[in-house]
């Protein structure tokens, strides 16, 4: 699904990421761990394709993203989710509007966003909130809308940045249990964390990355 | 395109002092632009209308026969350069003073046949005849004065000539200005919907979908100052149709061709999507990196 061959990050003369190879599978659940500059903002960015890398290759669903033309980025965006720590809502819309607004970027009638934003509240437990602005919302009624709004379009991978970084520990697990359940679905997902409780119950594939490096690389890993 | 349609509709509802502002202006602009069409092509009409009717009056002496003024005009239907001669008496000169006067009785009282003097009123093939048989008629010892329309057909050309150079001036800088102020009230939006645009980005929107809503939004300010500006002209005109036919009855200006006016708010409808997308496109250009 998710393949980096050889990746490494330049910016001037720092490394961000060194010779990283990594494989993730579909339906797979990782955690990206390690300390602050640790490379895995980067690595989701290059993903993302915010970020071309200086050399190596990133293959997804065996296509090499560094090679797409940036006419053809929307449309692999597309594929992706994105949920943040910091939420990234749109102040000036409703939680309806800002689930909404994935499905109209994909151009979906009016009727298909009615259905499909009212599947995804309910979903993740926040459709009595539809109409509220971020403002009026807790950090994890934010967080789930943002979540919402990551999944409403079916992406294939959902990558979280810290998701549960500004979270409560009661309300970053009930995100967490979320996302888990996103993942049965068979939605790939890829989560920055250094939540250390967080990745030690849910007992999934840990990624460590420490100074731009891979330090390891286990199922079912710990983060200590 | 709907999609885009809504989402430039959501903008502006959401920041209406701006938009409020950003009509104002551009309504100042076609204000000037729509009062300059109106002025020279009404300009143009009234020197075509003097244009088009070479005729010069001549006025007779109290106490001259008829016989002189046959004379006169016989002489003159022999010139192959005067098309048609027509006498004025002293009762249709009254009558024709009346009928020009008839809302304002000051100006009947105590006016008399005897006062006005008779005339006649020459045309010819070409303007340019029309001052070599002043100057003939003028030598005639019953003639008193030779008007010739030269000098309103100079007053017009010149004052439109200043029409078109001082509104054009005034529309070209009012122009540059709209455009500016577009791309300002654009740039300040798009730096305002940062974090939207970074999130438009990352779930795949492509560069036009993000970019359509700020250009029309460009093309709307335009277009609602083009449409006030024009309800606004066509409303003084209305107002003001029986002061100006006082002055100009015999060009026709008014009561104004509604085609005109149609035609007038397809122009300013034009230039208002040209200004409009001039502005936004260049905001756009400036300020929207995707």
């Amino acid at each position: 699904m998710v393949s980096f061959d050889h990746v490494s990050k330049k910016y001037g003369t720092t490394s961000a990421l060194e010779d990283i190879t990594l494989e993730i599978k579909q339906g797979e659940f990782v955690f990206l761990v390690g300390p602050s500059g640790a490379g895995k903002s980067t690595l989701l960015r290059l993903l993302t394709r915010e970020a071309q890398p200086t050399t190596g290759k990133i293959l997804v669903a065996n296509k090499d993203i560094t090679k797409l033309k940036s006419s053809d980025i929307p449309q692999y965006r597309r594929k992706l989710g994105f949920i943040f720590q910091d939420f990234k809502l749109l102040d000036d819309r409703t939680v309806f509007e800002n689930v909404a607004l994935t499905l109209e970027v994909l151009d979906k009638t009016d009727a298909e966003i009615n259905k499909q934003v009212e599947h995804t509240l309910k979903l993740v437990e926040i459709w009595d909130k539809k109409d509220l602005f971020p403002r009026q919302l807790s950090g994890g009624e934010a967080q789930r809308t943002a979540i919402a709004r990551a999944i409403v379009g079916k992406p294939e991978i959902v990558l979280a940045d810290e998701p549960t970084g500004d979270l409560d520990p009661k309300t970053a697990w009930s995100v967490l249990q979320l996302l888990n359940e996103i993942n049965s679905w068979g939605t790939t997902i890829i989560m920055a964390t250094h939540n250390q409780e967080v990745v030690n119950t849910l007992k999934r594939r840990v990624v460590v990355l420490n100074k731009g490096s891979m330090t390891k690389d286990t199922k079912e890993g710990r983060y200590e | 395109m709907s999609r885009s349609i809504e989402f430039t509709k959501r903008n502006i509802r959401r920041s209406p002092f701006q938009a409020i502002a950003a009509c104002m202006v551009m309504f100042l602009t076609f204000f000037a632009f729509v009062t300059f069409l109106i002025l020279a092509a009404s300009s143009q009409k009234i020197l075509q209308f003097y244009e088009s009717k070479p005729q010069a009056i001549a006025f007779f002496k109290d106490g001259t026969t008829d016989a002189d003024i046959s004379a006169i005009q016989n002489a003159l239907a022999q010139d192959p350069r005067v098309t048609k001669v027509k006498f004025v008496s002293k009762d249709e000169a009254l009558n024709i003073y009346k009928d020009r006067n008839k809302n304002d009785p000051a100006l009947l009282e105590l006016v008399t046949p005897s006062i006005l003097p008779s005339s006649i009123e020459i045309s010819t093939i070409s303007p340019t005849d029309l001052q070599p048989i002043a100057d003939i008629l003028k030598q005639e010892p019953v003639v008193e004065e030779v008007r010739v329309p030269e000098d309103v057909v100079s007053a017009l050309v010149s004052f439109t000539k200043t029409v078109r150079v001082v509104g054009g001036a005034i529309v070209t800088f009012l122009t540059i200005f709209s455009i500016l102020i577009i791309l300002m009230i654009i740039g300040f939006k798009i730096r305002l919907k940062r974090d939207e645009i970074e999130i438009m980005r990352l779930i795949g929107a492509s560069p036009s979908f993000i970019r359509i809503p700020f250009i029309l939004e460009g093309i709307f300010y335009g277009m609602i100052g083009a449409v006030l500006s024009w309800i606004a002209a066509y409303t003084i005109i209305w107002y003001f149709t029986p002061f100006i036919d006082t002055y100009v009855n015999e060009v026709n200006l008014v009561p104004v061709n509604p085609l005109f006016m149609l035609g007038l708010l397809g122009i300013e409808i034009m230039a208002a999507i040209v200004i409009g997308s001039l502005g936004s496109i260049s905001a756009v250009r400036r300020y929207l990196h995707i």
